[in-house]
């Protein structure tokens, strides 16, 4: 069956709300105005106001409230309508949910999912356009998931639930009509990353909103002779070295796709690891495409060329290739 | 401000939006697009009783603002089809309206994030004893965030001379004010920080002009900041996609009755200051203004690709300027 990201999104929302009857959603306009990007339309009339619970403009309170309902014993849904938005709740998260399990000698757990829409290229310029996840993932005591198939929309919030401690999930805003096939078989674990597309000469590792955009690049590659392993990483933190390093071993060469600004960012780290797991197994320097460091701008030529692309990819791909082994 | 010279604003600032509404569907215009059409007499009668020097921080819905302060019609369009001739560069896009000449702060799409930066600018004027009033204009959604609760009670307590100036138009996007303010008295509610708050008819241009006008006042004997709440509303979607399942169409029509021109054309023709002719003339004047605007945006430039990481940090020649 053919579903979009954004269906397969709700549905996965609605069979959690079924399921357990902790489950309840909070966030701004999921209710009366359907969603802001309509992930949540329905389920107002559904589930009622008390499970489905619109909020005032106020992510520093309703993160917070999230937390403390979660270290309750409830198992709420918070979305935030963009990453943008949700450094205004950053003290919350990093402050008390990421920390509290520590501080409080593992008396505490907080079982909360968030979920918040990141990325850019729709021209919203630079207060709602950027990709921090991988900040995100520098901290400990939350995951880090990063859905980018149907499947992935469809199966990642119910692990996330079960799971004991908080769980951010980013969902590309380019992604929600994005249209796939259901699989039928169960889903890998949230915390293990998948090949994409299987290839012997490069690796290509990526995640998210740029999964489309490589596999796109490895097709094109392809016509030249060059077959690329795609890596969807799924989860920031934990990332599942085994699963890529493993593919680097093999190809003997990466590039690095993601949406975040290069400087500090999980690219950095992937390199790192790559560099510390299997520097000698490399044939030529990790190569990363990732956005400009600039904020980004609203003209549409420029968030283009800010942004990574089909055809950066390739060319990141063919220098690494050029090197000679 | 003549009387008439703020109705030919009114039109304007209709014109200017009507027409970005059309080329948003040509696809000329991109991004998220929010109309103050409704909400016209806010801003004519607050920018009305300002000084030209005076300091405005805006919102996303801020077309109206910058036209008001003399931002130019042309920089504005140009900046929403992403031009260098637009007021930010073609960097901003319609929710980032910057124009520091005309000490027009922006265009700032965090709810509530423009209010301790104009806490600031303010608090720059008191430290150097400049006479100048900051106008930080706000949406009523944002009293829900922390930032507006910061910011009232930092600037009441440094008796900085800001007016905090609420747009009441009883929704943030889909959340009506019932919905989400546990006490909808938002006078009362910002009183409750010690500074000096009253409301005011926002479909009434010259209600709105006399209440800034007190507001201004107040601040500029030195009294500390103001509250003012400017009861208003949206007629159009919240932006381009808003299927507006939170409001009744007929509520809208009953709020279309109260439209802030009509009424004003209203009484200028009651006062023999306006007549068929008079009203076609402006609605002419604005209409050339507008599509001037429109063919220069047409016709503006792209900057070069090259360029796309300036502005992250000043360079020599901006150091210079600043
Ligand atoms: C911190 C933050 N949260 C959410 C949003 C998304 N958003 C943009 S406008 C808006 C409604 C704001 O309503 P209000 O302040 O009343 O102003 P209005 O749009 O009615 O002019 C929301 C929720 C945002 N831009 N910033």
């Amino acid at each position: 069956m053919s579903i979009t990201c954004r269906d397969a999104m709700r549905e996965a929302i609605r069979q959690a709300l079924i399921a357990d009857d902790r489950v309840f959603m909070m966030g701004e306009d999921i209710g009366a105005y359907g969603g802001c990007f309509a992930v949540s339309k329905g389920l107002l009339a559904e589930f009622g106001p008390d499970r489905i619970r619109d909020t005032p403009l106020s992510e520093s309170a309703f993160v917070g409230a999230g937390v403390g309902a979660a270290m309750a014993g409830m198992r709420p849904i918070v979305e935030i309508m963009t990453v943008n938005f949700s450094l205004l709740a950053l003290d919350q998260i990093l402050n008390n949910a990421a920390t509290l399990r520590h501080m409080s000698g593992g008396q505490i757990g907080v079982p909360l999912v968030i979920r918040m829409t990141t990325g850019g290229g729709r021209q919203l310029a630079a207060q709602h356009s950027h990709s921090l996840e991988g900040w995100y993932a520098h901290i400990p005591g939350i995951k880090v998931l990063v859905p980018a198939t149907v499947d992935d929309f469809r199966h990642m919030l119910q692990p996330a639930l079960d799971d004991p401690d908080p769980v951010l999930i980013f969902e590309h805003a380019l992604l929600y009509n994005a249209e796939g096939e259901l699989s039928d078989g169960p889903s890998p674990p949230i915390d293990k990353a998948v090949v994409r597309r299987a290839g012997k000469d490069i690796t290509l590792i990526t995640y998210g909103g740029s999964l489309a955009k490589t596999v796109q690049a490895a097709e094109l590659l392809a016509a030249e002779g060059i077959e690329a392993d795609v890596i969807d990483l799924r989860s920031l933190r934990p990332l599942d070295d085994a699963t890529y390093m493993a593919s680097v071993r093999r190809t003997h060469r990466a590039v690095i796709v993601d949406e975040g600004w290069r400087s500090g960012s999980i690219s950095a780290e992937l390199s790192a690891r790559i560099t510390e797991g299997a520097f000698y197994e490399l044939d030529a320097p990790v190569g990363r495409v990732c956005s400009a460091e600039v904020p980004m701008p609203y003209a549409k030529h420029l968030e283009e060329a800010a942004l990574p692309s089909t055809s950066s990819i390739v060319a990141a791909a063919r220098e690494a290739m050029a090197e000679d082994a | 401000m003549s009387d008439l010279a703020m109705l030919r604003t009114m039109l304007l600032i209709r014109r200017f939006e009507e027409r970005a509404a059309q080329l948003y569907g040509e696809s000329k215009i991109r991004g998220f697009l929010h109309l103050c059409i409704g909400e016209e007499a806010v801003a004519v009668g607050v920018s009305a009783a300002l000084e030209p020097d005076d300091n405005v921080v805006s919102t996303y819905r801020e077309h109206g603002h910058a036209l008001v302060r003399g931002v130019g019609a042309d920089a504005v369009m140009a900046e929403m089809f992403g031009r260098s001739e637009g007021c930010s560069g073609g960097r901003g896009g319609s929710m980032h309206l910057f124009d520091v000449q005309h000490r027009f702060f922006g265009g700032n799409a965090i709810v509530g994030g423009g209010l301790p930066v104009a806490v600031g600018l303010a608090l720059a004027d008191h430290l150097r004893g400049v006479q100048r009033t900051t106008v930080c204009l706000f949406g009523e959604g944002a009293m829900a965030e922390g930032e507006f609760h910061e910011s009232v009670n930092l600037a009441t307590l440094w008796h900085l001379p800001v007016v905090f100036c609420c747009e009441n138009n009883l929704y943030a996007m889909g959340s009506a004010l019932t919905r989400t303010e546990a006490n909808t008295d938002l006078v009362l509610k910002a009183a409750a920080y010690g500074l000096a708050a009253w409301s005011a008819d926002g479909m009434d241009v010259r209600a709105v002009h006399d209440a800034m006008r007190r507001a201004v006042t107040t601040v500029r004997d030195g009294s500390g900041p103001v509250f003012v709440e400017m009861r208003t509303y949206r007629f159009r979607a919240h932006s381009m996609y808003d299927p507006e399942l939170y409001r009744s169409k007929d509520e809208v029509a009953e709020w279309k009755h109260r439209d802030p021109i009509d009424l004003e054309v209203g009484r200028l023709r009651v006062d023999g200051l306006l007549d068929d002719a008079g009203l076609s003339a402006l609605q002419d004047d604005v209409q050339r203004e507008v599509e001037a605007a429109v063919l220069a945006a047409e016709n503006g430039t792209d900057e070069p690709v090259e360029q796309l990481t300036r502005h992250v940090y000043a360079d020599a020649a901006e150091e210079v300027r600043s």
